[in-house]
């Protein structure tokens, strides 16, 4: 176990740098000079050259990537141009409402997703199974941000349940944090749920026609326990590896949602970034969610051997 | 029931009638009136090619027709008197592993991947037997060890993918035996193991009755599988039972046309020449189940087929202790043939 735990740690580590190269040379490959755009309309040819020299884009581009690469070892991401605040604590400001909302979010679509599609699969072709395969190709088709104003609109503006957006941290009040969490956890929430719903179905049903689940019934078990502990067992690697990666996803891709409901995470910082032309913090973002990445299919490949024995390296 | 029981029988099947709902209105009827009984300690072999229902005819009894087209549409499974067919599913679950247990043919799929095989044999005890878990596992080593398993104590910590072929079928043996049950239905137990496997199979099958009284019905297609094992043997043809007889009898006075094409198929060695003779084959395959011909199942692969075996299905008739026959032809000759 040991000594592919390690290896599958290493491996990881070109794909990173594959990662760092990609993001370095988007700064520098990108249409008009960084200087230029940080200097101003108004700025003259010295200012630009200055600003040049500062950033170090007069040097060979090697000597750049280096300079830059021993930059990141060290944990400084360079500084925003328009905050001048160092990009790393620019992402750790906006870490906190990005994860919570990505786990609660994945939270919610296991809850839902998991029993609807064992109970789908179990019946399958039944009235059962029809409806609840229409309720998640319905929840998969309907856009984030509908739902989410649709959601503003019934539970927080006609019937002030919930509070329309904003986020409140867990340490400052956690009650608030739990009630400006649910609505975009159910407005994101239900995309992903339909999506591990499907997932699930199909791995069970391709699982409980297995021989080994008729072997589970002729031994007298009880239907709970052919279909969780038998049956969901052995179909968790699909479901797993969906879980994963939709969490990468949403850690990645919750600009729209963080927008509606005006939730200062990464997705918003990514956005307001790219509009501003902030090299240094899109540079950051990029590399962080790239990190998390690699990171959620490390966790992911590593459960595997966990989930089926059957898997070793 | 046909002939004079010695002993009660642990299980009897009668009129039993499974089918399938097809799109088209009228089901597809797999298994077709049959009627078999099993007693104490003895085996009872059902003889058939792929498809004749005789695979259906032990999931009808344990009640586990794949969902939710097959069901059981006429007739009685009764063990010791209770008639299984009209129990509730709750009480099913505590027949099945318990007083019936069932083995399959394939060892390599028939256990479950990501469970130990210690887990696997002591959860049956735990949900008939409500021990404590550490007892559950004792009687699981405790079966290892009956079915001969080398260094069971490991083997209890062990998932199924790192035992052989013929270590697993001893797994789903020893799963079965665990709560003693009355009946053991084996379906083609040895049909996927290396033939030197399958005899130590068979072997330890035979040995665990002797110990236990089990019941046993053993369904193969195997000729030396049936000469091997069984007390009685049932034919099977196309859902019906076409022939049964003891085991002696039925290799001496095979009589159903069907019946002598299977012995036909068999190879032997040292015929009247003293050579190799090209072995016999039955003509034509097993019927489609949904295109069933009108009168006896086989006549259009039988060679001594009358006007009368198209128009009209042979019924069951005894021709002589307990042989019986459904043929129009062949049932007459009797004892002569």
């Amino acid at each position: 176990m040991w000594p592919y735990v390690i290896r599958r740690v290493l491996a990881t580590l070109p794909v990173l740098g594959v990662v760092a190269v990609i993001v370095f040379l988007l700064l520098r490959l990108s249409p008009g000079d960084p200087a230029a755009i940080i200097a101003g309309d108004n700025a003259s040819a010295d200012d630009i050259l200055a600003i040049r020299a500062q950033l170090g884009l007069d040097r060979p581009m090697l000597e750049q990537f280096l300079l830059w690469l021993g930059q990141l070892l060290r944990g400084d991401f360079g500084k925003s141009i328009y905050l001048s605040r160092p990009v790393l604590g620019l992402i750790a400001e906006r870490v906190e409402p990005t994860l919570a909302l990505s786990l609660s979010t994945m939270a919610f679509a296991i809850a839902l997703a998991i029993p609807m599609g064992v109970l789908a699969a179990w019946r399958a072709g039944s009235w059962i199974d029809q409806t609840i395969m229409a309720v998640s190709v319905l929840a998969f088709s309907v856009p984030v941000f509908l739902i989410g104003y649709g959601l503003v609109i019934g539970l927080s503006l006609s019937l002030d349940l919930l509070p329309v957006q904003g986020f409140v941290s867990l340490t400052e009040d956690p009650v608030a944090f739990v009630r400006h969490l649910v609505l975009p956890t159910v407005a994101l929430g239900l995309v992903y749920t339909a999506l591990l719903a499907r997932i699930t179905r199909a791995t069970m049903l391709e699982t409980l026609n297995e021989d080994f689940i008729r072997t589970a019934r002729a031994k007298g078990l009880a239907e709970p326990r052919v279909l969780i502990l038998h049956g969901l067992k052995n179909a968790s690697v699909p479901i797993v590896t969906t879980i994963g990666t939709g969490l990468a996803l949403l850690i990645g891709g919750v600009v729209v949602t963080e927008s509606v409901f005006a939730i200062p995470g990464i997705g918003r910082l990514t956005i307001e970034a790219v509009l501003q032309r902030d090299y240094p913090v899109i540079q950051g973002v990029i590399l962080a969610i790239a990190f998390v990445y690699v990171l959620v299919n490390l966790v992911i490949d590593l459960s595997y051997t966990l989930l089926d024995p059957r898997i070793r390296y | 029931m046909t002939g004079l029981a010695v002993s009660q029988p642990v299980l009897v099947v009668e009129g039993l009638r499974t089918e399938f709902a097809t799109g088209e209105g009228h089901p597809m009827v797999a298994v077709d009136g049959l009627s078999l009984y099993v007693r104490r300690g003895e085996t009872l072999c059902i003889v058939g090619e792929s498809g004749c229902g005789k695979s259906l005819t032990a999931l009808s009894i344990l009640r586990l027709l794949p969902r939710p087209y097959g069901r059981i549409g006429a007739g009685r499974v009764l063990l010791d008197g209770q008639d299984l067919v009209q129990v509730t599913e709750a009480e099913m679950r505590a027949v099945r592993g318990r007083a019936i247990s069932m083995i399959f043919q394939e060892p390599m799929s028939s256990l479950n991947p990501v469970i130990t095989i210690g887990r696997q044999i002591a959860e049956t005890v735990m949900v008939h037997e409500g021990l404590d878990w550490a007892d559950c596992m004792d009687r699981a080593l405790a079966m290892l060890r009956q079915v001969r398993i080398p260094e069971p104590e490991r083997r209890l910590q062990e998932y199924p993918h790192q035992l052989s072929g013929g270590m697993r079928q001893r797994v789903t043996i020893a799963m079965a035996l665990a709560c003693r049950p009355r009946l053991l239905l084996a379906d083609e137990p040895t049909t996927a193991l290396d033939v030197t496997i399958q005899a130590q199979i068979l072997d330890l099958i035979r040995d665990l009755q002797a110990k236990t009284g089990t019941a046993v019905v053993l369904i193969t297609h195997d000729l030396g599988v049936v000469a091997e094992m069984a007390e009685r043997v049932l034919v099977m043809y196309a859902g019906t039972k076409v022939e049964e007889a003891g085991v002696e009898e039925l290799f001496d006075n095979p009589t159903h046309p069907y019946t002598r094409g299977l012995m036909a198929a068999m190879p032997h060695l040292g015929g009247a020449g003293g050579g190799r003779r090209r072995l016999h084959e039955i003509e034509g395959v097993v019927p489609s189940l949904m295109a069933r011909p009108a009168g006896c199942a086989f006549a259009p692969r039988c060679e001594l087929a009358t006007e009368r075996c198209r128009r009209e299905a042979p019924p069951l008739v005894g021709i002589g202790g307990t042989h019986s026959v459904a043929c129009w032809v062949t049932a007459g000759e009797g004892v002569l043939a």
